[in-house]
């Protein structure tokens, strides 16, 4: 049904430079789309349309006068809600900030805006970014393009979703324990989260601040290298992002990967995962090797503890992030309150969700005097274990080849018990552990048409090989250029 | 095993300051039960000498020039109080009288 907002953003941005189409066009179709299948889809929870035609009609006014910005000029995005954007309601999933407007942009935000990137608007998540599903959004779910009754996987879900079902031709999500790469995987496109450092997070609300890394989705390879050189870099007003050169993430893309050494990790092929998942990336892997890589099997021999660790440490950042929102200077306020004591409690109770609450008691325990060295401090350790088995993985291996997730989307309402759906990220958890770079790309589909992701992991701040060997693999493959057999509902 | 009791729960909930229902605080011993029954195995790992990771990148005290810049007009910062009086945040009564 549609043109413009079916294709990359690299073809969108070639076609304004050869005066084929203006950016007002492609936004006007974006928000018809939005309009035909959101409605199914519920990727959006804030559609900036006047905004959008206007930045649109600015555009249009640039490459008229032949000075557009760069290749991200006129390209419609969208932003996962966690991401400040300055006069527009930024709402992070949650009751507690569904009124809060932002008085500043992110840094990756102005980045964006800088390079002439058009807002659509903001992408449903859940709350605070706890979660696998956006089951957890305080607002409603995502249904997965792919199958309407599947979660498109979280906690970026919409961010996902939005891409899969051409309603924005790149968004940001952030990835914090797989958020990015898991719903990429179960949506059918590129998530891509960078080196923890690699992205200012000033202006992202914070999860886990040792964790939290703000990442792109995009339809292809390429897409996914013009986003992260727009946002990469170090930021002053973020001290944990690091000062270390950003190269040009696309001219390095065609070089193949001939003689490339990919790990192959046991740990990550485990028993009850589907075996699906697990026949599609030993054929992806096979297929690499057709490329001129060499493979080796490799051992994370801590794996299986990451993912307690990480629900240890992830909800001890948040406990401590999540103290802020007390109802005084922004956000939600209870009324009927006896004291202030009272009205911080009151507050909280109302407009946290149940899974922020059970995070926030889980961090408050973990760290309570009694257990801090039992659980917080024996977690640390394990995290600096996580990170050597990478250590020692990564002196014989280029990069790491493995699973995104053990299984495909999941149906909504499928997974009630906390820890079923823990168990979602336990092959992306140990890469934020170690503040690696890694990347979810289409790598099959199963027999009824769900998407299978395909996980490559590297070396801290070597995001340029993870893209080269991922664009090498969609040279020869085609899932990437699948589209979800999506139609707007009868009126 | 049980690890969690109800007076645990209600004493990191008022750390917390989180206001919680009778049922919530149920649901909430047994859930934090099971999360921690499986974060256990972390204890079944002999961690002596390994030192604690608290972050990826091993940057401490990023230092910069103290020079004047902008900051946020105050209004702005105002703008989403949900209660405030003049140029004031309005909280209720935290002093006895």
């Amino acid at each position: 049904m549609s043109t413009l907002a079916s294709l990359t953003a690299h073809e969108l941005a070639a076609r304004y430079r050869r005066g084929e189409a203006v950016p007002t066009e492609a936004v006007t179709e974006y928000l018809a789309r939005i309009d035909a299948l959101d409605p199914q889809v519920r990727a959006f929870l804030t559609v900036t349309r006047e905004d959008a035609l206007r930045r649109a009609a600015e555009a249009d006014a640039r490459f008229r006068s032949g000075a557009p910005r760069g290749p991200l000029d006129g390209v419609p995005i969208a932003l996962k809600d966690v991401l400040c954007t300055r006069g527009i309601r930024s709402t992070c999933g949650s009751k507690i900030l569904e009124r809060f407007v932002p008085p500043y942009d992110a840094t990756v935000v102005a980045r964006l805006f800088a390079a002439g990137a058009i807002l659509l608007g903001k992408l449903n998540m859940d709350e605070f970014a706890m979660g696998s599903s956006t089951e957890h959004s305080a607002f409603f779910t995502t249904h997965n393009p792919w199958d309407l009754a599947r979660v498109p996987g979280g906690s970026s879900g919409g961010a996902a979703a939005a891409v899969a079902a051409d309603m924005a031709a790149l968004t940001l999500g952030t990835d914090t324990g797989g958020s990015i790469r898991q719903p990429a995987a179960f949506s059918g496109v590129l998530g891509l989260k960078p080196t923890y450092g690699r992205v200012s997070r000033y202006g992202l609300i914070a999860f886990a601040s040792s964790l939290d890394q703000v990442g792109p989705f995009a339809k292809d390879v390429e897409d996914a290298a013009l986003m992260l050189q727009a946002i990469a870099g170090a930021d002053p007003m973020d001290s944990t992002s690091i000062d270390v050169p950003v190269p040009d993430y696309r001219a390095g893309l065609a070089e193949g990967i001939e003689g490339l050494r990919l790990g192959v990790p046991a740990e990550y092929f485990i028993d009850g995962m589907d075996p699906e998942v697990e026949r599609a990336v030993r054929t992806a892997i096979a297929t690499l090797e057709g490329l001129g890589a060499r493979t080796e099997p490799v051992s994370l021999p801590h794996t299986e503890y990451g993912l307690a660790a990480y629900y240890v440490i992830a909800p001890a950042e948040a406990s401590s992030n999540l103290a802020r929102y007390d109802g005084v200077k922004y956000g939600l306020r209870a009324g009927g309150a006896r004291d202030l004591i009272d009205m911080y409690s009151k507050t909280r109770a109302a407009g946290f969700g149940t899974e922020v609450k059970r995070r926030v008691m889980l961090g408050t325990y973990v760290l309570s005097a009694g257990y801090y060295d039992a659980y917080y401090g024996q977690a640390q350790k394990m995290r600096t274990l996580v990170r050597r088995d990478f250590e020692r993985a990564f002196e014989r291996v280029d990069l790491i080849v493995a699973p995104t997730t053990p299984g495909v989307a999941f149906k909504m309402g499928e997974k009630e018990d906390p820890l079923q759906m823990y168990l979602n990220d336990i092959f992306t958890i140990p890469v934020n552990l170690a503040g690696l770079p890694g990347v979810s790309i289409p790598g099959g589909f199963t027999q009824t048409g769900l998407p299978i992701g395909l996980q490559l992991i590297g070396r801290a701040f070597d995001e340029a090989l993870l893209l080269r060997a991922a664009h090498a693999y969609q040279q020869v493959t085609t899932w990437h250029t699948r589209k979800p057999p999506l139609e707007p509902a009868p009126r | 095993m049980t690890r969690i009791s109800l007076e645990d729960v209600e004493h990191v909930a008022r750390l917390a300051r989180l206001d919680l229902s009778a049922a919530e605080k149920e649901r909430m011993r047994k859930e934090l039960d099971g999360i921690l029954s499986y974060i256990d195995k972390l204890r079944a790992i002999d961690t002596s000498g390994v030192e604690p990771t608290a972050h990826a990148v091993p940057v401490t005290n990023v230092m910069r020039d103290d020079t004047e810049c902008p900051s946020l007009p105050q209004e702005d910062m105002l703008a989403n109080a949900p209660d405030r009086h003049g140029e004031l945040f309005r909280v209720p009564k935290i002093i006895e009288e």
